[in-house]
């Protein structure tokens, strides 16, 4: 029977998307799985360090490193946290939204702007918005290291530590839960003091310090900054997951929703199709 | 009872290892140290080597490329760094960083629209939102 050729065909294609659709949704599942263990894995280090920082913080309250003196902002630094792969909803264009905003401001007060990207999505936006990109990494996959980061980021901290950029943002998506994300623009550099003092120390004492107390508390900090953007990463990542999960779904449902208004329609076509058979053959007979 | 010391190995992507311990070794920059129970505080640099965790039965060897080490007298945390880390090696990553940006970058505008960036994000998400709401009228 021709009829309804087309819708059939129609009707076999959305199914096959649907396939697609319905297989990315579970990979996206178990992934944002993962990457929320690892998100829950590298907890302890940045709260260890940060505690250590604190008692630092107290034991040298003379000793300013470089990361925390405020100067005045006239070139401020971003570092912006994208997915490298799309088909995750609104993600990174609301991140990217959210940056802009800041951005504008800061222009606005005639500083210049240098970017650092980490990911695809934001260096092809940032590309074409003609920013002035001074490093980029993309493609750290499922498993992002912390290796991967230290060159990107050295090239930022070193900017800020021979005085060439005084504010330091760190733009990437905050994961709140399964269903939403947050995009988060952060103020990493000059480290705000709150963050250094922490709880009160009741007693006084010190460190033996091996080799000097100075050079510990440089390593500290930088790794401090480095573990704050490594899991500004993990997070961003457990967000385009989950983002893809919840796009895939609605993607399914909808698919699954025109297979169905197809079906109708087919099924509508066919049965005309019938009754006019009939029709005609019962008209046939009663000229007869 | 022998007295035991609490030891946590961290790195900046999981928890290595934490538990007990009658005396751990830690390669320092200065050379290597023995840390027992009630050890004066202590803030230290470790070179590449392996740190290693002696329990009552056993002995425990893990392999840390630098990082630091953090003393109390009933805790020792090992601050491991997963990558080996020098002044040089860094200095390369950062260069090929740097190199990737520019070469992905050649002919670029210089001067920032943001108008026009701006409309390209509200299209964008005017686009997301239409979906949304074919996909509210589907449902129905």
């Amino acid at each position: 029977m021709a009829v309804g050729k087309e819708i059939r065909k129609q009707i076999k294609s959305i199914q096959n998307t649907q396939k697609i659709t319905r297989a990315m949704e579970m990979v996206a599942a178990s992934k944002m799985r993962k990457a929320q263990e690892r998100m829950q894995a590298a907890r302890p280090y940045a709260f260890k360090i940060r505690n250590v920082i604190t008692h630092l913080h107290y034991a040298h309250p003379e000793y300013r490193h470089p990361f925390v003196i405020e100067r005045d902002a006239k070139r401020v630094g971003f570092i912006v946290i994208t997915s490298d792969r799309g088909l995750c909803g609104g993600l990174n264009t609301n991140l990217l939204r959210s940056m802009l905003a800041t951005m504008k401001e800061w222009s606005q007060k005639k500083t210049t702007l240098e970017i650092c990207t980490i990911g695809g999505k934001g260096f092809g936006f940032m590309k074409r918005l003609g920013a002035n990109i001074v490093s980029h990494t993309s493609h750290l996959g499922d498993t992002p290291r912390l290796e991967d980061l230290i060159g990107t980021l050295k090239v930022m901290l070193d900017a800020y530590t021979q005085g060439e950029l005084d504010r330091l943002y760190l733009v990437y998506n905050h994961f709140v839960n399964t269903m939403s994300q947050k995009p988060e623009v952060e103020l990493l550099l000059p480290l705000p003091p709150s963050e250094l003092e922490g709880e009160k120390l009741t007693h006084h004492w010190d460190y033996i310090y091996e080799p000097d107390s100075k050079e510990v508390l440089d390593d500290l900090l930088t790794r401090y900054i480095e573990s704050l953007v490594y899991h500004g990463v993990i997070e961003n990542l457990a967000c385009e997951q989950s983002a893809r999960m919840v796009a895939m779904k609605s993607a399914s449902d909808n698919a699954g929703g025109l297979i169905d208004e197809l079906k109708l329609r087919y099924n509508k076509a066919r049965q005309a199709a019938i009754t006019q058979e009939i029709a005609e053959i019962v008209g046939g007979a009663a000229a007869v | 009872m022998t007295m035991t010391i609490h030891v946590d190995i961290v790195s900046a992507e999981k928890e290595i290892y934490s538990g007990t311990a009658e005396i751990v070794f830690a390669p320092l920059v200065t050379g290597e140290v023995g840390i027992l129970p009630r050890h004066a505080p202590l803030l230290a640099r470790m070179k590449p080597g392996e740190v290693r965790v002696r329990t009552g039965t056993e002995e425990l060897f893990f392999y840390v490329s630098g990082g630091l080490l953090e003393v109390q007298p009933h805790v020792v945390t090992v601050l491991a760094d997963t990558a080996l880390r020098a002044k040089d090696l860094d200095e390369a990553a950062a260069l090929k960083a740097r190199e990737h940006a520019e070469e992905a970058l050649r002919n670029r505008k210089t001067d920032i629209d943001y108008a026009k960036a701006q409309a390209e994000l509200a299209e964008a998400i005017a686009q997301l939102r239409a979906i949304q709401k074919l996909r509210e009228r589907t449902r129905k």
